[in-house]
Protein backbone atom coordinates (compact mmCIF):
# COMPACT_ATOMS: atom_id res chain seq x y z
CA UNK A 1 0.00 0.00 0.00
CA UNK A 2 1.00 3.74 -0.85
CA UNK A 3 2.17 5.33 2.59
CA UNK A 4 0.94 8.82 1.00
CA UNK A 5 -2.53 7.64 -0.82
CA UNK A 6 -5.15 8.71 1.68
CA UNK A 7 -8.86 7.46 1.35
CA UNK A 8 -10.94 9.56 -1.00
CA UNK A 9 -13.44 10.50 2.08
CA UNK A 10 -10.57 12.49 4.01
CA UNK A 11 -9.23 13.93 0.65
CA UNK A 12 -10.12 17.74 1.44
CA UNK A 13 -10.04 17.63 4.76
CA UNK A 14 -7.62 18.53 7.40
CA UNK A 15 -7.11 15.69 9.96
CA UNK A 16 -5.00 15.79 12.97
CA UNK A 17 -2.44 12.60 12.38
CA UNK A 18 -3.25 10.00 15.38
CA UNK A 19 -1.01 9.28 18.32
CA UNK A 20 -0.15 6.68 20.91
CA UNK A 21 -0.57 7.35 23.83
CA UNK A 22 1.37 5.34 27.22
CA UNK A 23 0.98 6.19 30.96
CA UNK A 24 2.97 5.35 33.24
CA UNK A 25 1.01 4.61 36.73
CA UNK A 26 3.72 4.39 39.60
CA UNK A 27 6.94 5.76 39.32
CA UNK A 28 10.01 3.09 38.58
CA UNK A 29 7.11 0.88 36.02
CA UNK A 30 6.89 0.37 32.84
CA UNK A 31 4.70 2.54 30.50
CA UNK A 32 1.65 1.24 29.22
CA UNK A 33 -0.56 1.66 26.28
CA UNK A 34 -3.73 3.17 27.54
CA UNK A 35 -5.25 4.28 24.07
CA UNK A 36 -4.61 7.22 21.34
CA UNK A 37 -5.95 10.49 19.81
CA UNK A 38 -6.06 12.75 17.44
CA UNK A 39 -3.37 16.03 17.91
CA UNK A 40 -2.29 18.62 15.60
CA UNK A 41 1.54 18.27 17.22
CA UNK A 42 3.33 16.49 19.79
CA UNK A 43 2.97 19.12 22.51
CA UNK A 44 -0.98 19.40 22.18
CA UNK A 45 -0.85 15.31 21.98
CA UNK A 46 0.67 15.25 25.35
CA UNK A 47 -1.58 17.98 26.95
CA UNK A 48 -4.78 16.23 25.51
CA UNK A 49 -3.30 12.63 26.78
CA UNK A 50 -3.24 14.32 30.12
CA UNK A 51 -6.51 15.25 29.93
CA UNK A 52 -8.29 12.35 28.38
CA UNK A 53 -6.35 9.39 29.99
CA UNK A 54 -5.21 10.62 33.17
CA UNK A 55 -7.92 12.77 34.89
CA UNK A 56 -8.17 9.87 37.96
CA UNK A 57 -4.38 10.52 38.03
CA UNK A 58 -3.56 7.06 36.59
CA UNK A 59 -0.10 8.27 35.99
CA UNK A 60 2.69 9.88 36.87
CA UNK A 61 4.27 10.29 33.12
CA UNK A 62 2.93 10.11 29.48
CA UNK A 63 4.71 9.04 26.49
CA UNK A 64 3.00 9.98 22.93
CA UNK A 65 4.12 8.68 19.71
CA UNK A 66 2.90 8.89 16.11
CA UNK A 67 0.99 5.87 15.59
CA UNK A 68 2.27 6.02 11.93
CA UNK A 69 5.38 5.19 13.59
CA UNK A 70 4.44 2.34 15.07
CA UNK A 71 5.84 -0.68 13.54
CA UNK A 72 3.64 -4.45 14.37
CA UNK A 73 3.55 -8.07 13.83
CA UNK A 74 0.45 -9.06 12.16
CA UNK A 75 -1.35 -11.14 14.81
CA UNK A 76 -3.06 -13.32 11.96
CA UNK A 77 0.76 -14.62 11.81
CA UNK A 78 0.30 -15.29 15.76
CA UNK A 79 0.68 -19.22 15.25
CA UNK A 80 4.14 -19.38 12.52
CA UNK A 81 5.24 -16.96 14.30
CA UNK A 82 5.46 -17.36 17.80
CA UNK A 83 5.47 -21.15 17.88
CA UNK A 84 8.55 -21.84 17.43
CA UNK A 85 8.78 -20.81 21.60
CA UNK A 86 6.07 -23.75 22.28
CA UNK A 87 7.99 -26.62 22.21
CA UNK A 88 10.92 -25.30 24.59
CA UNK A 89 9.89 -25.67 27.94
CA UNK A 90 13.19 -26.59 29.24
CA UNK A 91 13.31 -22.44 29.57
CA UNK A 92 11.31 -22.78 32.35
CA UNK A 93 12.20 -23.12 35.99
CA UNK A 94 9.55 -25.79 36.92
CA UNK A 95 10.91 -27.66 34.23
CA UNK A 96 13.64 -29.21 36.41
CA UNK A 97 12.12 -30.86 39.62
CA UNK A 98 14.89 -30.58 42.47
CA UNK A 99 14.86 -31.94 45.70
CA UNK A 100 12.72 -30.52 48.52
CA UNK A 101 15.36 -29.02 50.67
CA UNK A 102 16.66 -27.19 47.82
CA UNK A 103 13.40 -26.49 45.61
CA UNK A 104 12.67 -22.94 46.16
CA UNK A 105 16.19 -22.45 44.02
CA UNK B 1 25.37 -12.89 35.37
CA UNK B 2 27.05 -10.40 37.54
CA UNK B 3 29.54 -7.57 37.83
CA UNK B 4 32.01 -6.47 40.35
CA UNK B 5 31.84 -2.99 38.81
CA UNK B 6 30.91 -0.93 41.27
CA UNK B 7 34.34 -2.20 42.87
CA UNK B 8 36.43 -1.92 39.70
CA UNK B 9 36.65 1.89 39.17
CA UNK B 10 39.86 3.72 38.49
CA UNK B 11 40.77 5.24 42.15
CA UNK B 12 39.98 8.69 42.14
CA UNK B 13 37.30 8.83 40.08
CA UNK B 14 34.52 8.69 42.72
CA UNK B 15 34.53 12.03 43.43
CA UNK B 16 32.85 14.97 41.82
CA UNK B 17 35.97 17.48 40.80
CA UNK B 18 34.44 20.81 39.86
CA UNK B 19 32.32 22.57 42.58
CA UNK B 20 28.71 22.81 42.29
CA UNK B 21 26.86 26.13 41.21
CA UNK B 22 24.10 27.18 43.45
CA UNK B 23 21.46 26.01 40.91
CA UNK B 24 23.33 22.99 40.72
CA UNK B 25 23.45 22.41 44.17
CA UNK B 26 19.40 22.61 44.55
CA UNK B 27 18.69 20.52 41.91
CA UNK B 28 21.28 18.04 43.40
CA UNK B 29 19.77 18.42 47.22
CA UNK B 30 16.13 17.73 45.12
CA UNK B 31 18.08 14.17 43.52
CA UNK B 32 19.25 13.29 47.14
CA UNK B 33 15.84 14.00 48.79
CA UNK B 34 14.07 11.61 46.30
CA UNK B 35 16.94 9.21 46.33
CA UNK B 36 16.15 8.89 50.20
CA UNK B 37 12.38 9.39 49.65
CA UNK B 38 13.14 5.71 47.96
CA UNK B 39 11.99 7.07 44.86
CA UNK B 40 13.09 6.33 40.93
CA UNK B 41 15.25 8.27 38.61
CA UNK B 42 14.41 8.24 35.13
CA UNK B 43 16.40 9.17 31.99
CA UNK B 44 15.50 12.24 31.42
CA UNK B 45 15.33 13.48 34.74
CA UNK B 46 18.55 16.07 36.04
CA UNK B 47 20.79 13.80 37.91
CA UNK B 48 24.41 14.75 39.40
CA UNK B 49 27.40 13.99 36.64
CA UNK B 50 29.24 11.59 39.25
CA UNK B 51 25.58 9.04 39.46
CA UNK B 52 25.72 9.11 35.47
CA UNK B 53 29.28 8.13 34.88
CA UNK B 54 28.98 5.56 37.71
CA UNK B 55 25.71 4.20 36.24
CA UNK B 56 26.89 3.99 32.85
CA UNK B 57 29.93 1.99 34.16
CA UNK B 58 27.99 -0.47 36.18
CA UNK B 59 25.42 -1.14 33.68
CA UNK B 60 28.03 -1.20 30.89
CA UNK B 61 30.35 -4.30 33.01
CA UNK B 62 27.34 -5.66 33.61
CA UNK B 63 26.27 -5.73 30.02
CA UNK B 64 29.86 -6.90 29.06
CA UNK B 65 29.52 -9.68 31.66
CA UNK B 66 26.71 -11.10 29.87
CA UNK B 67 28.35 -11.14 26.48
CA UNK B 68 31.34 -12.50 27.73
CA UNK B 69 29.61 -15.08 29.78
CA UNK B 70 28.35 -16.41 27.13
CA UNK B 71 32.01 -18.02 26.36
CA UNK B 72 32.86 -20.50 28.71
CA UNK B 73 29.44 -22.16 28.28
CA UNK B 74 29.55 -21.78 24.64
CA UNK B 75 32.73 -24.17 25.05
CA UNK B 76 30.71 -27.11 25.69
CA UNK B 77 27.15 -26.72 23.30
CA UNK B 78 28.78 -29.33 20.88
CA UNK B 79 30.08 -31.26 23.19
CA UNK B 80 26.75 -31.45 25.76
CA UNK B 81 26.21 -35.41 26.67
CA UNK B 82 23.15 -35.12 25.22
CA UNK B 83 20.50 -33.72 23.27
CA UNK B 84 18.46 -32.76 25.97
CA UNK B 85 21.61 -31.13 27.51
CA UNK B 86 22.82 -29.27 24.92
CA UNK B 87 19.27 -27.98 24.26
CA UNK B 88 18.92 -26.75 27.29
CA UNK B 89 22.64 -25.31 27.22
CA UNK B 90 21.89 -23.32 23.88
CA UNK B 91 18.79 -21.81 25.65
CA UNK B 92 21.04 -20.46 28.46
CA UNK B 93 23.90 -19.19 26.30
CA UNK B 94 21.14 -17.44 24.49
CA UNK B 95 19.13 -16.12 27.33
CA UNK B 96 22.75 -14.34 28.30
CA UNK B 97 23.15 -13.05 25.05
CA UNK B 98 19.38 -11.45 25.57
CA UNK B 99 20.39 -9.70 29.54
CA UNK B 100 23.31 -8.30 27.61
CA UNK B 101 21.68 -6.80 25.12
CA UNK B 102 18.61 -5.51 27.76
CA UNK B 103 21.64 -3.80 29.76
CA UNK B 104 23.37 -2.06 26.77
CA UNK B 105 19.70 -0.19 25.73
CA UNK B 106 19.96 0.57 29.63
CA UNK B 107 22.94 2.08 29.47
CA UNK B 108 22.33 3.90 26.55
CA UNK B 109 19.36 5.64 28.11
CA UNK B 110 22.23 7.47 29.86
CA UNK B 111 23.34 9.12 26.51
CA UNK B 112 25.78 6.80 25.79
CA UNK B 113 26.05 4.68 22.42
CA UNK B 114 26.63 0.66 22.66
CA UNK B 115 29.23 0.79 19.64
CA UNK B 116 31.45 2.79 21.70
CA UNK B 117 30.74 0.50 25.05
CA UNK B 118 31.81 -2.26 22.87
CA UNK B 119 34.60 -0.38 21.79
CA UNK B 120 35.91 0.32 24.75
CA UNK B 121 35.66 -3.72 26.05
CA UNK B 122 37.32 -4.11 22.28
CA UNK B 123 40.40 -2.29 23.21
CA UNK B 124 40.89 -3.84 27.42
CA UNK B 125 39.58 -0.51 28.51
CA UNK B 126 36.53 -2.28 29.92
CA UNK B 127 36.27 -4.40 32.64
CA UNK B 128 33.56 -7.48 33.34
CA UNK B 129 33.08 -9.90 35.94
CA UNK B 130 36.58 -11.73 37.40
CA UNK B 131 34.22 -15.20 37.17
CA UNK B 132 34.60 -15.46 33.33
CA UNK B 133 38.56 -15.81 32.91
CA UNK B 134 38.46 -18.76 34.19
CA UNK B 135 38.07 -22.07 31.88
CA UNK B 136 35.57 -24.69 31.36
CA UNK B 137 37.72 -27.86 32.12
CA UNK B 138 35.12 -30.56 32.21
CA UNK B 139 31.27 -31.30 31.60
CA UNK B 140 30.52 -30.85 35.12
CA UNK B 141 31.60 -27.09 35.05
CA UNK B 142 28.46 -26.47 33.29
CA UNK B 143 27.02 -27.83 35.78
CA UNK B 144 28.60 -26.01 38.40
CA UNK B 145 28.28 -22.51 36.62
CA UNK B 146 24.66 -22.63 36.80
CA UNK B 147 24.31 -23.90 40.32
CA UNK B 148 27.27 -21.42 41.64
CA UNK B 149 28.35 -18.48 39.29
CA UNK B 150 24.55 -17.90 38.60
CA UNK B 151 23.65 -18.69 41.84
CA UNK B 152 25.78 -15.97 43.04
CA UNK B 153 24.35 -13.80 40.38
CA UNK B 154 20.82 -13.97 41.20
CA UNK B 155 21.99 -13.20 44.89
CA UNK B 156 23.74 -9.74 43.61
CA UNK B 157 20.68 -9.12 41.12
CA UNK B 158 17.76 -9.19 43.34
CA UNK B 159 18.77 -6.38 45.38
CA UNK B 160 19.62 -4.57 41.68
CA UNK B 161 15.79 -5.24 40.90
CA UNK B 162 15.25 -1.84 43.17
CA UNK B 163 18.44 -0.24 42.26
CA UNK B 164 17.57 3.94 42.12
CA UNK B 165 17.95 4.08 38.39
CA UNK B 166 14.78 3.03 37.10
CA UNK B 167 15.62 1.33 33.75
CA UNK B 168 18.40 -0.67 35.05
CA UNK B 169 16.14 -1.79 37.76
CA UNK B 170 13.44 -2.50 35.33
CA UNK B 171 15.93 -4.73 33.12
CA UNK B 172 17.25 -6.50 36.41
CA UNK B 173 13.50 -7.54 36.97
CA UNK B 174 13.34 -9.15 33.70
CA UNK B 175 16.93 -10.40 34.01
CA UNK B 176 16.08 -12.12 37.59
CA UNK B 177 12.70 -13.46 35.57
CA UNK B 178 14.34 -15.47 33.10
CA UNK B 179 17.47 -16.41 35.95
CA UNK B 180 16.21 -19.24 37.57
CA UNK B 181 16.38 -21.47 34.91
CA UNK B 182 19.68 -21.00 34.94
CA UNK B 183 20.49 -21.77 38.44
CA UNK B 184 18.06 -25.03 38.52
CA UNK B 185 19.42 -26.66 34.89
CA UNK B 186 23.08 -26.21 36.49
CA UNK B 187 21.86 -28.34 39.83
CA UNK B 188 19.38 -30.75 37.41
CA UNK B 189 22.71 -31.48 35.67
CA UNK B 190 25.15 -31.88 38.71
CA UNK B 191 22.71 -33.82 40.75
CA UNK B 192 22.31 -36.59 37.50
CA UNK B 193 26.02 -37.01 37.89
CA UNK B 194 26.20 -37.77 41.42
CA UNK B 195 23.13 -40.10 41.46
CA UNK B 196 23.42 -42.10 38.63
CA UNK B 197 27.38 -41.33 36.96
CA UNK B 198 30.11 -43.48 37.63
CA UNK B 199 32.58 -42.62 40.57
CA UNK B 200 34.95 -40.90 37.96
CA UNK B 201 31.71 -38.73 37.02
CA UNK B 202 30.89 -38.06 40.50
CA UNK B 203 34.93 -36.66 40.97
CA UNK B 204 34.61 -34.31 37.72
CA UNK B 205 31.63 -32.90 39.49
CA UNK B 206 33.71 -32.30 43.08
CA UNK B 207 36.80 -30.96 40.73
CA UNK B 208 34.70 -28.71 38.79
CA UNK B 209 33.51 -27.39 42.50
CA UNK B 210 37.00 -27.57 43.69
CA UNK B 211 38.02 -24.73 41.23
CA UNK B 212 34.68 -22.67 41.00
CA UNK B 213 34.32 -22.27 44.71
CA UNK B 214 36.55 -19.57 45.46
CA UNK B 215 36.19 -17.44 42.26
CA UNK B 216 32.23 -17.56 43.13
CA UNK B 217 32.96 -16.02 46.09
CA UNK B 218 35.35 -13.42 44.55
CA UNK B 219 31.91 -12.42 42.53
CA UNK B 220 30.67 -9.78 45.70
CA UNK B 221 33.63 -7.88 45.08
CA UNK B 222 36.21 -6.85 47.52
CA UNK B 223 35.47 -7.13 51.50
CA UNK B 224 33.14 -4.08 52.39
CA UNK B 225 36.57 -2.46 54.43
CA UNK B 226 38.65 -2.78 50.91
CA UNK B 227 35.49 -1.43 48.92
CA UNK B 228 35.87 2.58 48.65
CA UNK B 229 32.96 2.70 46.23
CA UNK B 230 30.17 1.01 48.31
CA UNK B 231 29.34 4.08 50.52
CA UNK B 232 28.42 6.48 47.77
CA UNK B 233 26.42 3.47 45.90
CA UNK B 234 24.72 2.82 49.08
CA UNK B 235 23.88 6.12 49.18
CA UNK B 236 22.57 6.59 46.43
CA UNK B 237 20.34 3.68 45.83
CA UNK B 238 22.57 1.69 43.17
CA UNK B 239 23.70 -0.79 45.74
CA UNK B 240 21.22 -1.93 48.21
CA UNK B 241 23.36 -4.40 49.90
CA UNK B 242 26.91 -4.95 51.07
CA UNK B 243 29.25 -7.15 49.07
CA UNK B 244 30.33 -9.01 52.77
CA UNK B 245 26.66 -9.55 53.72
CA UNK B 246 25.92 -10.58 50.31
CA UNK B 247 28.77 -13.01 50.08
CA UNK B 248 27.40 -14.47 53.83
CA UNK B 249 23.69 -14.99 52.71
CA UNK B 250 25.84 -16.81 49.34
CA UNK B 251 27.58 -19.28 51.58
CA UNK B 252 24.63 -20.01 54.11
CA UNK B 253 22.61 -20.98 51.37
CA UNK B 254 24.96 -23.02 48.93
CA UNK B 255 26.83 -25.12 52.03
CA UNK B 256 23.39 -26.87 52.49
CA UNK B 257 22.89 -27.23 48.61
CA UNK B 258 26.42 -29.35 48.34
CA UNK B 259 25.29 -31.26 51.23
CA UNK B 260 22.01 -32.53 49.64
CA UNK B 261 24.30 -32.98 46.20
CA UNK B 262 26.80 -34.55 47.79
CA UNK B 263 29.91 -32.70 47.48
CA UNK B 264 32.35 -30.31 49.71
CA UNK B 265 33.07 -27.18 49.22
CA UNK B 266 36.94 -26.78 49.20
CA UNK B 267 37.25 -24.95 52.61
CA UNK B 268 38.39 -26.73 55.43
CA UNK B 269 36.90 -23.87 57.75
CA UNK B 270 33.32 -24.39 56.89
CA UNK B 271 31.33 -24.59 59.53
CA UNK B 272 28.23 -23.56 61.20
CA UNK B 273 28.11 -20.82 63.96
CA UNK B 274 25.80 -20.77 66.12
CA UNK B 275 26.68 -17.60 68.13
CA UNK B 276 26.48 -15.82 64.27
CA UNK B 277 23.72 -17.54 62.93
CA UNK B 278 25.58 -17.77 60.10
CA UNK B 279 28.26 -20.44 58.00
CA UNK B 280 31.85 -19.45 58.80
CA UNK B 281 34.41 -19.66 56.15
CA UNK B 282 37.87 -19.51 55.49
CA UNK B 283 39.81 -16.28 53.69
CA UNK B 284 39.55 -15.79 50.61
CA UNK B 285 42.85 -14.99 48.36
CA UNK B 286 42.44 -11.10 47.39
CA UNK B 287 45.88 -11.48 45.42
CA UNK B 288 44.49 -14.01 42.59
CA UNK B 289 40.92 -12.16 42.70
CA UNK B 290 43.04 -8.56 41.68
CA UNK B 291 45.56 -10.40 39.35
CA UNK B 292 42.17 -11.90 37.57
CA UNK B 293 40.16 -8.31 36.98
CA UNK B 294 43.50 -7.01 36.17
CA UNK B 295 43.98 -9.05 33.42
CA UNK B 296 46.31 -12.08 34.60
CA UNK B 297 43.79 -15.14 34.82
CA UNK B 298 43.36 -18.26 33.21
CA UNK B 299 41.92 -17.28 30.06
CA UNK B 300 41.21 -12.92 30.02
CA UNK B 301 43.66 -12.98 26.56
CA UNK B 302 41.61 -15.78 24.85
CA UNK B 303 38.08 -14.32 26.32
CA UNK B 304 39.09 -10.48 24.90
CA UNK B 305 40.23 -12.38 21.67
CA UNK B 306 37.13 -14.31 20.93
CA UNK B 307 35.21 -11.08 21.42
CA UNK B 308 36.85 -9.15 19.41
CA UNK B 309 37.02 -11.79 16.54
CA UNK B 310 33.19 -12.44 16.55
CA UNK B 311 32.59 -8.57 16.35
CA UNK B 312 34.90 -8.27 13.28
CA UNK B 313 33.94 -11.58 11.86
CA UNK B 314 30.31 -10.12 12.07
CA UNK B 315 31.26 -6.75 10.18
CA UNK B 316 30.04 -8.02 6.58
CA UNK B 317 26.84 -8.75 8.17
CA UNK B 318 26.29 -5.23 10.11
CA UNK B 319 27.62 -4.31 7.04
CA UNK B 320 25.03 -5.75 4.06
CA UNK B 321 22.26 -5.31 6.62
CA UNK B 322 22.70 -1.15 6.38
CA UNK B 323 22.79 -1.65 3.10
CA UNK B 324 19.95 -3.55 2.67
CA UNK B 325 17.90 -1.11 4.51
CA UNK B 326 19.46 1.97 2.60
CA UNK B 327 18.64 0.38 -0.92
CA UNK B 328 15.10 -0.90 0.11
CA UNK B 329 14.74 3.24 1.25
CA UNK B 330 16.13 4.54 -1.55
CA UNK B 331 13.51 1.99 -3.56
CA UNK B 332 10.73 3.50 -1.31
CA UNK B 333 11.22 6.51 -2.26
CA UNK B 334 11.77 6.39 -6.40
CA UNK B 335 8.51 5.00 -6.41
Amino acid sequence: MNPTAKPEATDNREEWPLWEVFVRSKAGLDHKHSGSLHAPDAKLALEMARDVYTRRQEGTSIWVVRSDQIVASDPGDKDMYFDPMEDKVYRHPTFYKLPDEVNHM
Amino acid sequence: MYTQAMDLMPKGDDKPSVPLSATEQQLLDRFEARIDDGGFVEPKDWMPEHYRRTLVRQISQHAHSEIVGMLPEGNWVTRAPTLKRKAILLAKVQDEGGHGLYLYAAAETLGVSRDDLIGQLHAGRAKYSSIFNYPTLNWADIGVIGWLVDGAAIMNQVPLCRCSYAPYARAMIRICREESFHQRQGFDALQVMMRDGTPRQRDLVQDAVNRWWWPSLMMFGPPDNASSHSVQSMRWGIKRISNDDLRQKFVDATVQQAKVLGVNPPDPELRWNEARQHVDFGAIDWDEFRRVVGGDGPCNRERLADRVQAWDDGAWVREAALAHAAKAAAQRKAA
